[in-house]
């Protein structure tokens, strides 16, 4: 036989792999995100630093001492809160990318009653109506791209995308306009009375409570309820939800508009639990960071607590290298596009392996 | 009349990133690859590009104009490229979701651009800037015919890139309806299976078109680094390209994928984010206007629900993964 006759087989073949148990695959994700941690530290290696002592501040400066252990969790409260409020929109696979702005319309309408409604209102009401009042408006701001995902089959990634721009747009009109506080040398909104703050619980505010209970609430409704079965078969396939005679429109409107409204209330326990101002930044990446949380967790609210908090870390741990060794707090973002990239990566490991050309054949030849 | 003049003027410079982003991104969507970290790509091209100037021109002293050029474009090409190849591997190879591998391309890349921006700008004491000679390469007119009077300022007086993405939109055109590679290209980001059956290499295809239009898109985060109309001018501005790289993915919506009506559509988009600077409506804040580029967006979006004409559509299996095995 000519050698060029018969094709070789190549080299290596992806064959599916039967399913893996939880704890190897557990396993599988978790020496990926080494993997990244390694490459990142390849990376600071490079700027000429110690990676072992860059990791080992980042932990320091995040976790140990109260000071930075309130900082991190004001970081992680509005990131999981996002998260939360992706998830189920991510389920129905909606790829809602808006909670950035859904976060910062919740924002303005929690500093409008902060600002000009702080004198008529006893300070219990005036923090539920302001939540309330960002519930809503961030849930509009949701419902916006899904009535017309629903209706005509917009892409709901850039209409979403853009009204972030849109609702950061707005933020600016009213710092430099109507809601500019007087006699600033920069224009800026005034900072909240203390009425409009949210009060602390073990040196953060409440929202961490708050967020707690909406893991569990979240769990529930997408495991245990109708809506939850509902947004689990519109995301597997439309056809399917609507052969059982689902209201599919009505579905994506409806989930869309709790995921906004939760959203919405991020934007208002970062303004009055942490900023105390309203500011253009003022959704700070949180909604995209999210994304990442939610898909990294499999949309499990549990697992996002902890995905969280290691991200919340990373990204405190950076602003605490940037003034300890001098490497850019952006350091945070390439660490946490690269945890994604392998997580990503990770997934084809679990599901599938590669079966590379067997020995035996090359001895018989 | 001037007023007007000076307006397209912007307008072109504005709209030229954009082009490179939506050329880029088509010749990518037409492999069947919805590749949304285009807001990646072009801020590690952007990144890569301002590096290999500064570095060279930092290296030698004397720097020469047209080695600079080439360096800058081909890092910026060559580092976006590579982002597109991390998408490649994950989505071609990995089977991975392409909405969430974009995106997670676009949190990396971002990172990247503005860690590297700072990490320079950190090392030069302060911030990175060009020197003179790359900078006057990046943004000078053509010599002689740009001081002809009236069109030379509308034909001639553009940067270099601005052509460049002009060169680029007719062979894109050329290569994707007139050539057999476009054709086996076409048929891979209609149909997959049926392109395989033909003997169509539909790996390799998809490879390359993501990888050189992730390249493509690089040049349009090197334009905006180094244009000095948007305040940049060859300094690293930390979230310079934040925005621009979505605005390039709602162009390919709106182009129906057509090299050539890219072209009109980034000069709209492009008109819309400079048009306050040559007709200021008192009654419009200025932040209100600044957001204009994504209010027509998200209206353009709404409105091209009502096309329904067969060849405006997008290639079949944009966004689906291709396996051979699940035929």
């Amino acid at each position: 036989m000519s050698a060029e006759g018969i094709k070789k087989e190549p080299l290596v073949r992806i064959a599916k792999r039967p399913e893996l148990t939880k704890k190897k695959a557990a396993l599988v994700k978790f020496s990926s995100i080494i993997m990244a941690l390694f490459i990142g530290g390849l990376l600071i290696l490079v700027l000429g630093h110690n990676p072992f002592a860059v990791y080992a501040d980042m932990v320091k400066g995040s976790l140990i001492g109260k000071i930075s252990l309130t900082a991190t969790a004001k970081i992680a409260v509005p990131l999981l809160g996002a998260a939360l409020a992706i998830a189920p929109a991510f389920k129905m696979k909606f790829w809602n990318c808006g909670a950035e702005g859904q976060i910062t319309v919740g924002a303005i309408a929690a500093t409008y009653f902060a600002l000009y409604q702080y004198q008529n209102l006893p300070r219990p009401v005036l923090i539920v109506v302001m939540f309330v009042s960002a519930a809503i408006i961030g849930g509009f701001w949701g419902l916006i791209p899904a009535f017309f995902k629903a209706k005509w089959g917009t892409n709901e990634t850039l209409f979403t995308l853009m009204l972030n721009y849109i609702a950061i747009g707005c933020v600016k009109y009213l710092r430099l306009g109507p809601w500019m506080e007087q006699g600033q040398m920069f224009p800026k909104i005034a900072m909240f009375k203390p009425e409009a703050r949210l009060p602390d619980v073990f040196g953060v505010h409440i929202g961490w409570i708050m967020v707690l209970v909406l893991v569990f609430v979240i769990y529930i409704y997408m495991t245990k309820t109708k809506h939850g079965y509902e947004i689990a078969v519109v995301g597997e396939s439309i056809s399917t939800a609507r052969y059982s005679g689902m209201n599919v429109k009505k579905i994506i409107m409806r989930t869309m508009f709790l995921s906004g409204a939760i959203a919405g209330t991020v934007g208002c326990m970062i303004v009055s639990g942490s900023n105390y101002t309203l500011s253009d930044g003022v959704a700070n990446g949180y909604g995209f960071t999210a994304i990442v949380v939610a898909w990294l967790a499999k949309l499990n609210p549990f697992v996002m607590v902890f995905i969280s908090v290691f991200l919340a870390v990373l990204k405190k741990g950076a602003n605490t290298i940037q003034t300890d060794f001098g490497i850019p707090a952006s350091a945070s973002d390439v660490l946490t596009g690269l945890i994604l990239l392998s997580m990503l990566a990770s997934e084809f490991f679990i599901n599938y392996r590669l079966v590379f050309r067997s020995k035996n054949k090359e001895v018989a030849k | 009349m001037s007023t007007f003049l000076s307006f397209a003027f912007a307008a072109v410079l504005a709209a030229t990133p954009l082009l490179f982003g939506a050329l880029g991104e088509i010749l990518t969507e037409k492999s069947g690859n919805l590749n949304l970290g285009v807001e990646g790509m072009m801020f590690m091209g952007g990144v890569a590009g301002l590096a290999g100037t500064y570095y060279y021109e930092k290296a030698v002293g004397e720097p020469n104009a047209i080695v600079s050029i080439v360096i800058g474009l081909v890092c910026a090409f060559l580092c976006a490229a590579f982002g597109a190849l991390i998408y490649s591997v994950l989505t071609i190879t990995f089977r991975a979701n392409q909405n969430v591998t974009g995106l997670a391309l676009t949190t990396f890349g971002t990172g990247f651009g503005n860690f590297f921006g700072e990490v320079m700008g950190n090392a030069a004491g302060g911030y990175v800037s060009v020197g003179a000679v790359t900078k006057a390469a990046f943004n000078d007119g053509i010599p002689y015919l740009e001081d002809l009077p009236v069109v030379g300022k509308l034909l001639f007086s553009y940067n270099f890139l601005v052509y460049l993405a002009a060169a680029c939109t007719v062979i894109l055109a050329y290569f994707l309806f007139k050539t057999k590679a476009g054709l086996n290209l076409r048929a891979v980001g209609e149909n997959p299976a049926t392109a395989d059956a033909a003997g169509i290499n539909v790996t390799l295809y998809k490879y390359l078109a993501t990888c050189i239009g992730g390249g493509i898109c690089g040049l349009g985060g090197l334009y905006i680094v180094m244009n000095s109309a948007n305040g940049t001018g060859g300094v690293w501005v930390y979230n310079s390209i934040s925005g621009y790289g979505w605005l390039a993915v709602a162009i390919v919506i709106f182009c129906t994928w057509s090299p050539g009506k890219a072209v009109l559509c980034s000069l709209i988009v492009g008109a819309l984010t400079v048009i306050r600077y040559y007709y200021p409506l008192s009654f419009i804040p200025a932040a209100i206007y600044e957001i204009f580029p994504y209010i027509a967006t998200v209206v353009v979006l709404i409105a091209i629900i009502f096309r329904k004409k067969k060849n405006n559509l997008p290639p079949s299996s944009l966004g689906l993964a291709y396996f051979r095995e699940e035929r």
